[in-house]
């Protein structure tokens, strides 16, 4: 039961740090053009990051999937991919909220970040809606969505780095101070220790099913 | 005795098109269908009587993925009703023959799709192909091998699950959006006022390696899920 102890510490830790976080951020400094607005990156850009290492997470065990067919890789594959979309969620309603205070609008197809979270929020979604609803033989084909979602990270990147280029737009600047590196590091942990607990929630999830599906199945022999 | 593998890509890609040529079902329905939709492209991309700019590289384009992925899901289904793809699967083949036997099909079916669509868009749109020719068939090779690599695979996986008409879409366009971006955009380069070939070559470079690594990486898989299904 190691494993409990382990995700119940990190459930803990992730609880702790959340709510030390509005003290943390209340604590930065203001941005100087941006002010209050500039605050919601401290929530924004971790759950960016966490959904990017989750895609690599995904992409990896299927490709491991793909190639070994070991049950762990596919229940690491289907957290991490049901974990994208969540914390794609939470970057795709953050981040127009913050670009319609700073820029003015809602949506910029002129950043590459936003769009590039976008396709790729979009990719795990359709591993989902595979898993869902494409039947039997539907774990192989997800985890061909997984590897190619992630091998398609850097072709987005790059095409939409070079496609906004057309349509030249202010950038936001982000050199940290000390100060702001701080509370950014605090929720960057903070998300961290969620991700990670989540992730190993929904992988024993995964695992109990398939033991309550064998003994359904031992019982009906 | 078993046929070389180039010898295998050339009978099943031959299959597939003396089984078209002889229905011509695909072929007339996919270029009616792409042709109906850049004509509704153009009834909101015309204004004023004057198309907006760069409408004809992004309706082409749409055109393109939309009735290649009819076309991708018609002959994997053709292949389902009468259970030849198990058939094939059955035979003494390498994977890799298959994949790309049925891939060389998909890319005749889409260029005599772009043999009609094109030459629609270039007189609706009053496009100039001065200079730009070779250019613009480099993307539309690039970006078809790209496009059909990414959907063969999938369609070909599909062949099997349920609700399979509506997942292909859903899971070939998320995946093939570098392409799309790609595509629209250098063609939009080459067909602009003052064709910028600089950029169009760029773009055409992207391509060329998107294709290079999506088809490998195709390859891999489909002889990894092929195998024992």
């Amino acid at each position: 039961m190691g494993q409990n102890r382990l995700i119940a510490g990190l459930v803990v830790v992730a609880i702790v740090l959340f709510a030390g976080a509005p003290f943390v951020i209340d604590a930065a400094p203001y941005e100087s053009t941006m002010g209050l607005i500039q605050k919601i990156f401290y929530f924004h850009v971790p759950s960016a990051m966490v959904m990017f290492a989750s895609a690599f997470v995904c992409g990896i065990a299927s490709a491991i999937y793909l190639a070994r067919r070991t049950p762990g890789s596919d229940r690491m594959a289907i957290a991490g991919a049901e974990l994208v979309v969540v914390f794609g969620i939470i970057v795709l309603v953050t981040g127009p909220l913050w670009a319609r205070k700073a820029w003015g609008v809602w949506w910029d197809w002129g950043d590459v970040r936003l769009v590039t979270s976008l396709v790729l929020w979009l990719i795990f979604v359709a591993y989902t809606l595979l898993r869902r609803f494409a039947g039997p033989g539907s774990d192989v084909l997800a985890a061909a969505v997984g590897v190619f979602g992630m091998a398609n990270v850097p072709f987005v990147y790059w095409s939409v780095n070079v496609w906004r280029t057309l349509h030249p737009k202010t950038t936001v600047v982000r050199t940290l101070s000390p100060e702001m590196r701080f509370p950014f590091y605090w929720c960057l942990a903070a998300f961290l220790c969620l991700y990670v607990a989540l992730l190993l929630l929904r992988v024993r999830l995964e695992r109990s099913k398939s033991t309550l599906e064998a003994v359904y199945a031992e019982l009906e022999d | 005795m078993t046929p070389g593998f180039w010898k295998t890509v050339g009978i099943i890609a031959r299959k597939d098109l003396v089984v078209e040529a002889r229905s011509r079902e695909l072929l007339y329905t996919t270029v009616f269908f792409a042709v109906a939709v850049v004509l509704i492209f153009s009834f909101s991309f015309v204004v004023d009587g004057a198309p907006l700019t760069d409408a004809a590289a992004g309706i082409l384009w749409v055109a393109l993925a939309f009735s290649g992925t009819l076309a991708l899901g018609r002959t994997f289904e053709r292949e389902r009703q009468s259970e030849t793809l198990k058939a094939l699967l059955l035979a003494p083949v390498e994977r890799a023959a298959l994949y790309l036997g049925k891939l060389i099909g998909m890319l005749v079916i889409m260029s005599l799709v772009v043999a009609v669509v094109g030459p629609l868009v270039v007189v609706l749109f009053r496009v100039s192909l001065d200079g730009v020719f070779w250019h613009l068939l480099g993307l539309l090779v690039a970006g078809g091998l790209g496009f059909a690599g990414v959907g063969t695979l999938f369609g070909a996986m599909l062949n099997r699950s349920q609700s399979r008409d509506v997942l292909l879409p859903v899971v070939l366009y998320p995946l093939t959006v570098p392409v799309m971006i790609a595509g629209v955009s250098g063609t939009a380069a080459l067909l602009s006022a003052e064709p910028n070939m600089a950029r169009a070559e760029v773009w055409l470079s992207m391509l060329v390696f998107f294709d290079a690594v999506f088809l490998t990486l195709a390859l891999w898989v489909f002889d990894a899920v092929m195998a024992e299904s």
